[in-house]
């Protein structure tokens, strides 16, 4: 079934069970369905038996509302949350190794620090940089670096979280507006 | 009170209310085998194959209402069980696997007889789970029935390292099992039901569509009850066939690629459909964009990621069938009282005359000949015979489809086939796991040649095990559906299709200590029944039928339910279906 609206990046939270074999289920789930992940980053939450995992997926409404009712369907998926539309923040963190010839040296440095990018490593020939951003911010720093020669780099995928309420009379409505703000969408029982 | 790994899981089982479990033994699993020597309270079945394990736990679980159990052990044992694991996932069947699995030590080691087993089947179960210490044993097999029986049931598997299995280890059964991560949803959404209720009473052709969630969920009371008072027909799928009896004014039988002329037709003019524990399945839909293209659709299933899957659904109800048909019965009750419009009810009494009218002009319907066996004869005959009234298992093919359209079911679970993943060789095993359950009732088996070879083994099971299942073989020398598709589809260019002469399935029933008879001609098919229903223990009966019969209505897959062809086809019909031919 196809409802025509147009592919685009979703940012899916989930809480799982902290089980092995799990990230096996949430990615056998795509594999099985010809969907296709993005992204993932996984990692414990406060409580040790839960972990979150933060997902990024492409796709049309149809398949993000399958990708979502599926992931509930798993016995060990405790929640599910579409972030895309609710005001959350979403991160990543990047190392890239460049080429640093000398007459390059001072230019990848003033980016580095536009880009609020750490060195972490020096040699004669080459930096890492360490950068944390949204994606878009990721992608500049990556246009800018590469006329220099990148020799490698590699990101952790994103992390999301929703933003908090943003007045105090909201938070005092809460508990209900809290629990939704962090839980946008809870999909399985679409009734 | 401490115990081996191997006396905990057959307590566990006996505890889940199970009394019989269906396996084979082998290293991994010989601690259990050893406890099970002087256990009291469970039965052993010994199949023959280890699929059959599993087919079997199907049948008992889809007879009985409760949970199958099957038992094997590791590596190759437990990939044969993967068909019948993907057959109960796909048909919603609730079964618990148990499978033997090298020492932990040794696991990932490429050990003998090791495979990854829950690996293997984490994508054709419900759930699955390896078990690594003893003490999880009890809560985790509680889990794994607990999870097969509730929300949309499915099978289970759990595999247990030999070590856990010897090692002794504290017995824990929870009472009850809590799981923040699964909480299906049993009671719709009242506001959704009031809905529903409201199109019901207003629909001018509305039609109810029923699937096997109506049987899983017994609630066929319900379903007579709401049509009859609001006077809605009933069509059924392959796998809710029985949830409504055929006979009834309302029914339309069964809908879809090899359906009746009239509830495709009934299902493509309605302006309401109601989807009860169906999903809607490529088989009963034919071409989406053509399936009910008139029809405000309500859809009850208990699995939320059914609902808006195929189709686009206007009033989704998640919930148990049965708790929410008592809802929307109520919610019918005071809906009419406060006032049906009458000019639904005028369109309502049009509705029925012109449904009648289709049935009248289009019946399911074959050419009587007195010198071939007419395949759909045998089963009409069974259907006399038994007077609707038999546990009816087929394989899958021609004759499945024949045993659909003829057989005259009146009661749910009395009709146990292979609907989703269609598995040739269903058949025998799953009659074994049905007559296990009710020694005291007829099982008749009805099988094709084809399908029935791919299982026939287990004629021994059946032998051993006082299994007194009736197989009835609807022999027409080939793979008959493949023959059907190459005859109409493919230019009737047939390929690797024939079967036979060999095997002589009479002289394999005596083989196998089973009274074997055969009929080859129209006259002798009464006698063959009669002789075979009336026989103790396990019968074969060979019916050499004609082999140029086909399954009529067919919508050629991709096309359009009023595609149907009904009856043998011209060229130019042919050529149509040919080109229609995008789907599988």
């Amino acid at each position: 079934m196809q409802n025509g609206s147009e592919p685009r990046k979703h940012t899916i939270a989930v809480q799982v069970e902290n089980k092995f074999g799990v990230l096996s289920r949430v990615a056998g789930l795509f594999s099985a369905r010809g969907y296709n992940i993005e992204s993932l980053s996984v990692g414990e939450t406060l409580d040790p038996s839960v972990s979150r995992m933060t997902l990024v997926v492409r796709g049309d409404e149809f398949v993000i509302e399958q990708v979502t009712k599926q992931l509930h369907k798993l016995i060990d998926v405790i929640k599910v949350s579409d972030l895309t539309d609710d005001d959350h923040v979403e991160r990543e963190l990047m190392l890239i190794r460049v080429n640093a010839e000398p007459q390059h040296r001072e230019e990848i440095l003033r980016t580095a620090d536009i880009f609020r990018a750490k060195v972490v490593d020096v040699t004669p020939v080459s930096f890492v940089l360490e950068a944390t951003g949204d994606e878009g911010k990721l992608e500049a720093l990556i246009e800018l670096l590469r006329p220099m020669g990148i020799q490698e780099l590699v990101r952790t995928g994103k992390v999301a979280i929703a933003r908090g309420p943003k007045t105090r009379a909201r938070k005092a409505e809460a508990p209900k507006k809290a629990r939704v703000a962090d839980d946008p969408k809870v999909v399985g029982f679409a009734d | 009170m401490k115990m081996s790994g191997a006396r905990i899981v057959l307590e566990c089982i006996k505890r889940a209310g199970v009394d019989v479990v269906f396996g084979l033994p082998g290293g991994a699993v010989l601690p259990i085998y050893d406890v099970l020597y002087d256990f009291q309270g469970l039965r052993h079945v010994l199949v023959r194959q280890e699929a059959a394990a599993g087919h079997a736990a199907e049948g008992y679980a889809r007879a009985t209402g409760k949970v199958g159990v099957c038992l094997v052990t590791s590596g190759p044992a437990a990939t044969n069980l993967v068909t019948a694991l993907q057959d109960a996932y796909m048909d919603s069947i609730p079964i618990v696997a148990f499978t033997g699995q090298v020492p932990t030590h040794l696991i990932g080691n490429d050990a003998f007889q090791e495979a990854d087993n829950v690996g293997i089947t984490r994508s054709c179960t419900k759930h699955n789970f390896l078990v690594k210490d003893g003490k999880d044993l009890g809560p985790t097999i509680r889990e794994a029935f607990h999870i097969a029986a509730t929300g949309r049931p499915g099978p289970v598997h759990v595999d247990l390292p030999k070590d856990v299995l010897v090692k002794e280890a504290e017995l824990v059964w929870p009472d009850r099992v809590q799981m923040r991560s699964y909480n299906p949803n049993y009671d719709g959404h009242p506001g959704q039901i009031k809905r529903a209720a409201k199109l019901l009473v207003r629909a001018r052709k509305p039609v109810l569509y029923v699937g096997g969630g109506v049987i899983s969920s017994d609630a066929h009371v319900e379903l007579r009850e709401l049509a009859e008072l609001t006077q809605i027909p009933v069509t059924q799928t392959l796998m809710g066939l029985g949830a409504f009896p055929l006979e009834h004014p309302l029914s339309l039988d069964m809908l879809g690629m090899h359906g009746s002329y009239y509830a495709n037709m009934a299902v493509h003019d309605a302006d309401v459909l109601i989807a009860v524990g169906a999903r809607f399945d490529d088989r009963v839909t034919g071409r989406v964009d053509a399936f009910a293209p008139n029809a405000e659709i309500i859809h009850i299933d208990i699995d939320p990621s059914s609902i808006s899957k195929n189709i686009k659904v206007d009033i989704p109800i998640v919930g148990d069938c049965r708790r929410v048909l008592r809802a929307l019965l109520e919610a019918v009750r005071e809906e009419m009282h406060e006032d049906t419009p009458s000019l639904a009810r005028e369109a309502r009494k049009q509705w029925l005359a012109q449904l009648a009218e289709w049935k009248r002009q289009h019946p399911f319907h074959y050419d009587w000949d007195d010198d071939v066996i007419k395949p759909q004869h045998v089963i009409q005959e069974i259907s006399n015979l038994t007077r609707g009234e038999a546990m009816i298992v087929t394989g899958v093919g021609q004759h499945q489809m024949w045993a659909a359209q003829y057989y005259k079911f009146k009661h749910p679970r009395r009709w146990f086939t292979s609907g989703g993943l269609g598995t040739m060789g269903y058949g025998l095993p799953t009659a074994m796991g049905v007559a296990a359950a009710f020694p005291d009732r007829l099982v008749v088996n009805i099988d094709g040649d084809g399908s029935f070879a791919m299982n026939s083994q287990e004629l021994a099971t059946c032998h051993d095990n006082d299994l007194a299942v009736k197989t009835v073989i609807i022999n027409n020398g080939g793979h008959g559906m493949v023959r059907q598709w190459q005859g109409i589809i493919y230019k009737g260019r047939f390929c690797a299709i024939d079967l036979g002469p060999s095997p002589d399935f009479v002289k394999l029933a005596d083989a196998y200590g089973c009274v074997g008879i055969r009929a080859t001609k129209p006259s002798e098919v009464v006698p063959a029944l009669e002789k075979a229903f009336a026989t103790p223990g396990p019968v074969v009966v060979d019916v050499w039928v004609d082999k140029w019969e086909y399954v009529f209505p067919m919508v050629p897959a991709g096309g359009a339910n009023t595609d149907m062809i009904l009856e043998n086809p011209n060229q130019s019909t042919k050529e149509k279906a040919a080109r229609a031919q995008t789907g599988f």
